[in-house]
This record gives structure tokens, C-alpha cells and sequence, in this order.
């Protein structure tokens, strides 16, 4: 504790943590309906493909941290628009994936500056950003928040209930796009945290964590935030104390979280139970429980 | 306005790219009436409702829902879809999908709001949900998610309600229990229905009229106008019977080398063998 405060001070522990928050209510929100639309393999992609725009901005000495939107953004359209109406998604986001990250493997290799560069991309450095990188991520974040309240009913319905919603003149397809834009935006924040290869930590186990925890949509959404908040100030503190990399602290915290809502709390959720015709299969589970014990 | 029809269709053909689906469909229905629409699969049932809803326009002809050319999310349309189902780790409620249908279309965040609560509880009173509104959506039975729709399709108060295929996957128990729903809100609101089946038998005591759409044509009139051995051979253009056995209607192709000379609208075996329904 002694030693956290001893560090508090320090200009780079500050930014860290101021972007960490944003980072982390921007993931827990988004990550609720990357889970609930099971769009696990395109946060992939757009990671990936962040990779690719950011590589590419730092060939052109711009800011890695805009080039990795850049890149996410791009593929976002591609998949959106190339995407929507093909039956096979997945197929469309593979395709785009592997050429993309083709191009990203080119750029790194053309890139005279040092390899620790796209080292930070990929797992994450956090503790490395600048005040103005602070500042730039606060405005991505803050739009993305900002657009996901406008659109937040419609989207949720578009997401639970699709042939309803187009009834009810949602525009179903538009929305798919304008997730996608906000995914990666999201992506782009996360990365900040634990870098391309391990974007799945904060943006599908915080929401997959808290999907076990409550059956009602906005608390599901508070909790994922609040796992997100937990894993990434955590990490960035636990990192700051030993020196190792702040993802193996967020990746390792938010699997604890997952496992911890799976098999200790959400089985003990009385809510989380269906009722009536579940009420006297449970109760007859807990009459047989104590004879087991 | 509610003298004048509640679906009008006139000379109305639908197509799906080169192919025509069903072609100069006139009919008018009256408000109140429960029609059943009536087909094999892939006739153009589910095209008939989205043409309703504004999802489809048709290629030719007119439609008319209460006087008006069909509109994306017309609030005067509840709509139940053919049945889907939900993962059962979502976090939804009950109580959430009804909501949907009062708000869900809105932009923005909803905030806490009495009104749309009471609407909300009164939707799943009656459809006796209550018991269950509160439990995750994907844990339910097909036959509470059904009682849930049709909550949501009349939270809005809506003067006409297109199902579809409401009564798949559901036991006869249920099948009875989602049609009496549905054929009391008819009752007592004096709404209009087109109930989208393969099977007549389930919604027979309650339907007013049918529609049977089969390879582009289309018959409507009265169960007993339409559902006749006369009309039916004619629409197919081959011999079929139309048969009635314990108070039950069944279309039957004639058998040929290579199975059956038509796809018969009611494929479950269930519907030939009744256990105990009857006395």
C-alpha cells in the first residue's frame, strides 16, 4: 500500500489510471451486447485489424492510438456493409481478417523504429501513454458513450428480439453497422489496456461474468462495468507493484471474476432461477442437497 | 374508420425476385375477424404479413391497413413471430420483452416511468405471466415465451394482430391455451387477427374466415366455404380430399408412386391421431 502511494504522484501512474476508467466503462457497456449478439470473432478481427491501422500510422510517424481506430473503424464498414446480409458472418470477418492482418505484418516489417513498438499493441501499455494520448482516449470514450445512448433501446431490441423490432421499424440492419463502429472504438480503447492479442479479457468476460449474475439487462450492464472497472484498475495497480505487464493482472482477474460468477454466485441467484416450473424442481434439489453433504 | 375494412388487399401480387409468390390477391377484412391463413410451407404465408407490416411492398397492387398504405412500425400492428428462441443465459426478463413493445422502438435510454409500468403489469395479467415475468426469458418454456409475445404484440393496444405460426413447437394443451388468448383479446377489444398456420384445427371453433394460399393461388370465404374437397382439388389443380373426422378438418393428397401428389398444409401426426381430445 505504502509503495502505491509512493507512486501516485508520478505523472505516468496518473494517466494510467485516468484511462483505465474510461477504458473500463466503455468495455463493461459494450462488452454486454458483444456477448448478447455473440459477435465474439469480430471484436477479434477489429483487434486485429487496429493492429493493422496502427502499424501503418506509425510507418507514417502518426498516432498509433488514432491509427488503431483507423484500422478497427475501416474493417467495422467492411464487415458491416459486406456482412449484413450474407447469411455467414463469421465468413465475411475471416476473409477481411487475414488480408488485413497481412498488411499489418508488412507495415511493422517497413517500420525502422524499435519493435517494442508493435510489442505494445499487441499485449497491451498502459502505463506508457501520454497525457495527450489520456486526453484522446476520454474523447473516444465519452462518443462512444455518448452514441450508445442514443441508440441503446433500439439496439437492445434489434438484439433480443430482431424480427420484432423490424416490425416495429427499428432499422435492424443500420443499427448492425453502427454496433460494429462502436465496437471498435471500444476495441481501440481497449487495446490501451492488454493490447490485440488479449482484447477478448475486457471486451467478452466482464459482460459473459455478469450475464451469470442477474436476469435484468440493466444491472447486467452495471455489473459488467463494474467487473470491467475491477479487472483494468487492478491489473494496472497489481502491475505497478511488480513490474509485470498489466495484462497478465486484467487477463488473470477477469477469468477469476467469470469463474467466480459461473460456479460460486449465479448458481446461488434465487432470480436467475425460472420460476413456477422450476420452483419444485429446485426445492426438491435442495431437499436432496443435505443428504449429499 | 372502423366501418371501413381493416386489411384491404387489392389485386395485390407479391414476388420475391423473378419469382411471384401469390399474384391478384383481393380481399377485404372486415374489423373483428379472425382469419386464418392457410397454406404448405413456402407458400407466401409469412411474405403476406411482412407485406402488411411495409418489410415487403408488393409488385402490384394495393394494400391497405386501416385505410393507410402499410408503414414500417405502425403502432395500429402487434406482431408475434414465427417462433424463435432465446439463449437462456441472456439477461431479459419477461417483463423487459413486453416492455419492448411499448418503447423498444425509441431512440434514447427509458427512464423509470409509472404509466409504461402498469401497461407493462396489466400486458402480462392478461396473459397470466405474472408468475414468471421476472425470471430469465431463455429458461422458459416455448409456451411461456408465447404467452410473453402475445403480451408484448397487445401492450401497445394495437387494432390489429398478425401471428405467425403461433402455435409450433406448443402441446395441444398450450395450442388450446394461446388460441383462447388471443381469440378473448378479439372478443374484447374487438380487434382484427390473421393468424398465420399449417394446421386449421387448433384455431377451428374460433375463425371466422380462411385464407389458403397454395403455387400462386389463393382461395378465402368461410372454413366451410373454402375447406372443400371442390375447392381444394381446384386449387391444387390435382384430386385432393378434404376430410372430417371428429370435428377435425383434414386436407389429404392423393398417394402416388412418389409419395404424395401435394404437400399437405398440416404436417404433424398429431393432428390425425387425436388421443382423448374428443370425447
Amino acid at each position: 500500500m505504502d509503495q502505491l502511494l509512493a507512486l501516485l504522484p508520478y505523472e505516468f501512474v496518473q494517466n494510467a489510471i485516468a484511462a483505465g476508467f474510461v477504458i473500463a466503462i466503455v468495455s463493461g457497456v459494450v462488452s454486454g451486447f458483444v456477448v448478447a449478439r455473440n459477435m465474439s470473432f469480430a471484436v477479434h478481427a477489429l483487434a486485429e485489424l487496429g493492429f493493422t491501422g496502427s502499424a501503418g500510422f506509425l510507418l507514417l510517424h502518426l498516432s498509433p492510438v488514432l491509427g488503431l481506430l483507423f484500422g478497427s473503424a475501416i474493417t467495422a464498414v467492411f464487415i458491416g456493409t459486406l456482412g449484413v446480409r450474407a447469411r455467414g458472418r463469421d465468413v465475411v470477418v475471416g476473409v477481411v481478417m487475414a488480408f488485413g492482418l497481412g498488411l499489418g505484418v508488412l507495415f511493422i516489417t517497413l517500420y525502422k523504429g524499435y519493435a517494442n513498438q508493435a510489442f505494445a499493441i499487441l499485449f497491451g501499455t498502459i502505463t506508457g501513454v501520454s497525457r495527450g494520448d489520456v486526453f484522446l482516449l476520454v474523447a473516444i470514450g465519452a462518443a462512444t458513450l455518448i452514441a450508445l445512448a442514443v441508440v441503446y433501446r433500439p439496439l437492445v431490441f434489434a438484439t433480443v428480439d430482431p424480427e420484432v423490432a423490424e416490425a416495429r421499424g427499428v432499422p435492424v440492419g443500420a443499427l448492425a453497422v453502427v454496433f460494429l463502429l462502436i465496437m471498435a472504438a471500444a476495441v481501440a480503447e481497449a487495446i490501451q489496456v492488454v493490447g490485440v492479442l488479449l482484447i477478448l479479457t475486457l471486451l467478452i468476460t466482464p459482460g459473459a461474468a455478469a450475464e451469470r449474475l442477474t436476469p435484468r439487462p440493466g444491472r447486467a450492464i452495471a455489473y459488467s462495468v463494474a467487473i470491467a472497472l475491477f479487472c483494468t484498475l487492478g491489473g494496472i495497480l497489481l502491475s505497478l507493484i511488480t513490474n509485470a505487464p498489466v495484462s497478465v493482472f486484467v487477463t488473470s482477474l477477469s477469468f477469476g471474476c467469470y469463474l467466480l460468477a459461473r460456479f460460486a454466485i449465479g448458481p446461488r441467484r434465487r432470480e436467475l432461477r425460472a420460476l413456477p416450473a422450476r420452483a419444485e424442481t429446485s426445492a426438491a434439489v435442495a431437499r436432496e442437497a443435505p443428504r449429499t453433504g | 374508420m372502423r366501418e371501413g375494412p381493416a386489411v384491404r388487399f387489392e389485386r395485390v401480387t407479391l414476388s420475391y425476385g423473378a419469382r411471384s409468390i401469390w399474384s391478384d390477391l383481393s380481399l377485404d377484412i372486415a374489423p373483428g375477424t379472425f382469419v386464418a391463413i392457410l397454406g404448405p410451407n413456402g407458400s407466401g404465408k409469412t411474405s403476406l404479413l411482412r407485406a402488411i407490416l411495409g418489410l415487403v411492398a408488393p409488385s402490384a397492387g394495393r394494400i391497405e391497413v386501416v385505410g393507410r398504405a402499410p408503414r414500417r412500425g405502425d403502432p395500429e400492428i402487434g406482431y408475434v413471430p414465427q417462433h424463435s428462441s432465446f439463449d437462456p443465459e441472456l439477461p431479459f426478463r419477461g417483463r423487459d420483452l413486453v416492455r419492448l413493445g411499448i418503447d423498444g422502438h425509441r431512440w434514447g435510454i427509458a427512464r423509470p416511468d409509472r404509466a409504461a409500468n402498469a401497461s407493462v403489469a396489466r400486458a402480462l395479467a392478461d396473459v397470466e405471466a405474472q408468475a414468471y415475468a421476472d425470471a430469465p426469458i431463455g429458461r422458459l418454456s416455448g409456451g411461456e415465451q408465447q404467452r410473453l409475445r402475445i403480451a408484448q404484440a397487445l401492450v401497445g393496444n394495437p387494432r390489429i394482430l398478425l401471428c405467425d405460426e403461433p402455435l409450433a413447437n406448443l402441446d395441444l394443451r398450450y395450442q388450446q391455451t394461446i388460441t383462447d388468448l388471443i381469440a378473448g383479446w378479439r372478443d374484447r377489444t374487438g380487434g382484427t387477427v390473421l393468424f398465420v398456420t399449417h394446421d386449421v384445427n387448433p384455431v377451428l371453433r374460433v375463425v371466422d374466415q380462411v385464407l389458403f394460399v397454395v403455387n400462386g393461388r389463393w382461395a378465402a370465404g368461410t372454413p366451410d366455404e373454402v375447406l372443400r374437397s371442390d375447392k381444394m382439388s381446384e386449387l391444387y389443380g390435382s384430386h385432393v380430399d378434404v376430410v372430417r373426422v371428429h370435428g377435425r378438418i383434414l386436407v389429404v393428397g392423393e398417394s402416388t408412386e412418389s409419395g404424395f401428389n401435394i404437400e399437405e398444409p398440416h404436417h404433424q401426426p398429431a393432428v390425425v391421431v387425436d388421443h382423448g381430445d374428443a370425447p
